[in-house]
């Protein structure tokens, strides 16, 4: 089998590029690439992000072909395809960090800012929080409810059938975590950082 | 809910890790990579690696060490000391870390705060702050603690936060070493006066003074070197400590 990490220039994937070959040992082979081809003939693509929603969009545009061949893999093919931090946030329709930004419209919503309540809560939201499991979801198969999970992030993805939630955690408000809409699956938090727990839903998404 | 963390930090020179008093007197003990790895077993919330004598020496083999660390160790790493450029950030991100933190080039040259940030998000870096009070406030040291800039620390700490710092590491150079406690006034000023949270640092000799950091100083997170290194306590007591004192801790 082959999973493929799409490497477009978003930021720092060393952590996860580690934590998918801890996992996958001799098993799986990962790839870290851009290359159309091999993402169009992987079993499985994840989709990282980190920085501003705005650059990974533009990072995702400047490479030609990549958003047509991820909406071939994920919408009309149905591969599985899991979306981490950003990656996840993408998924939405609009984001609105720095400026108002057309997502990839997978999962019908918005990207804003957490909302601090006046300088009540510090952001960005950094650290282990309990995750709220809300729906069974097969990357939480073995993960019990209210595990620690880690974040870092200002913004929350709000989508509209919140029927695709798959996890929430408590910050300021009940923060949308974890998303899964038939093969796409997305973490706010971290599963490449979150030690053992994390590793598991690493896990279970790459023997889906 | 959100948890406190705990951050065990080892400080490294020449891929070994050492601990100072006051940054003199350095006694070595220890591999790094194996060092973090305890820590990460034992429920360290995130590792924090210094190279302390990184501005004036042959930083390559921090590189070798981040590098093999982050193949081991499945939560955030952080690493810090020499860090000059924009171009040093993306090497140690390339390398395995997750955060980097800052002090001696954001004084000299603030844009390498602004900079970083937009090309690699606010989430990887982390503004650290030497400082020592001097009357009624805080100036900033540079160079391991050697350097006095003149510059505020509680006004500098909100500029940083405008140029898009994720978090503020600050350590008292007063308190650096000495395990009488951390600057509480220090932290909860600054804590108070920025909405991006605070790790504090410098001082730490036992696990009261973590509370104190956190309950105090208004810390999100507490960082200490010496009463982890030394086996003085594990991360795990001093996780179960913060918990009977009614903080919110990953167990």
């Amino acid at each position: 089998m082959n999973v493929t990490i799409v490497d477009y220039n978003s930021g720092n994937i060393s952590s996860v590029i580690n934590s998918f070959k801890e996992v996958a040992k001799d098993k799986v082979n990962i790839d870290v690439t851009s290359d159309l081809n091999k993402i169009k003939s992987s079993d499985k693509v994840v989709l990282p992000g980190q920085g501003s929603f705005k650059s990974c969009i533009d990072a995702l545009n400047n490479i030609s072909g990549l958003v047509d061949t991820l909406n071939e893999f994920a919408i009309n093919n149905k591969k599985p395809l899991l979306g981490i931090c950003v990656g996840l946030q993408m998924f939405a329709d609009v984001g609105f960090e720095e400026t108002e930004t057309k997502g990839l419209s997978w999962i019908s919503g918005k990207v804003s800012k957490i909302d601090n309540q006046n300088r009540k809560y510090k952001l960005p939201h950094i650290g282990w929080n309990q995750i709220n499991i809300v729906k069974d979801s097969k990357i939480f198969k073995g993960i019990e409810n209210n595990s620690h999970m880690y974040f870092v992030h200002s913004y929350e993805f709000v989508p509209e059938d919140k029927n695709v939630v798959s996890a929430t955690t408590d910050y300021s408000s009940n923060i949308v975590c974890s998303v899964e809409k038939e093969n796409i699956f997305g973490t706010q938090f971290h599963p490449e950082k979150s030690d053992k727990t994390g590793l598991k839903i690493i896990d279970n998404f790459i023997s889906l | 809910m959100l948890k406190n963390r705990i951050i065990p930090c080892l400080d490294v020179k020449n891929g070994r890790v050492v601990k100072g008093i006051n940054f003199v007197d350095l006694q070595d003990a220890g591999d790094p990579v194996e060092q973090a790895k305890i820590y990460s077993d034992g429920g360290a919330d995130e590792i924090c690696f210094l190279d302390i004598t990184a501005s004036n020496e042959n930083r390559d083999t921090i590189y070798d060490v981040v590098e093999k660390t982050s193949k081991k160790c499945f939560v955030p790493l952080t690493v810090g000391g020499g860090v000059r450029s924009v171009e040093d950030i993306n090497k140690l991100l390339n390398c395995g870390a997750d955060k980097v933190s800052i002090n001696t080039a954001a004084v000299q040259n603030p844009e390498v705060v602004e900079e970083s940030s937009k090309k690699f998000g606010s989430q990887c870096i982390v503004l650290a702050i030497d400082a020592k009070k001097n009357g009624d406030k805080w100036e900033i040291f540079t160079h391991g603690g050697r350097n006095n800039t003149g510059v505020d620390a509680i006004e500098f700490a909100k500029k940083m936060e405008d140029s898009g710092a994720g978090e503020l590491l600050v350590t008292s150079m007063d308190r650096d070493g000495t395990q009488v406690g951390y600057d509480i006034e220090l932290m909860s000023k600054i804590s108070s006066m920025v909405n991006i949270p605070v790790i504090a640092s410098g001082g730490v000799g036992n696990l009261d003074h973590l509370v104190d950091g956190i309950k105090l100083g208004n810390a999100s997170a507490v960082l200490a070197a010496s009463i982890f290194h030394y086996g003085k306590h594990s991360v795990k007591e001093a996780k179960e400590y913060l918990d009977s004192k009614g903080i919110p801790v990953r167990i």
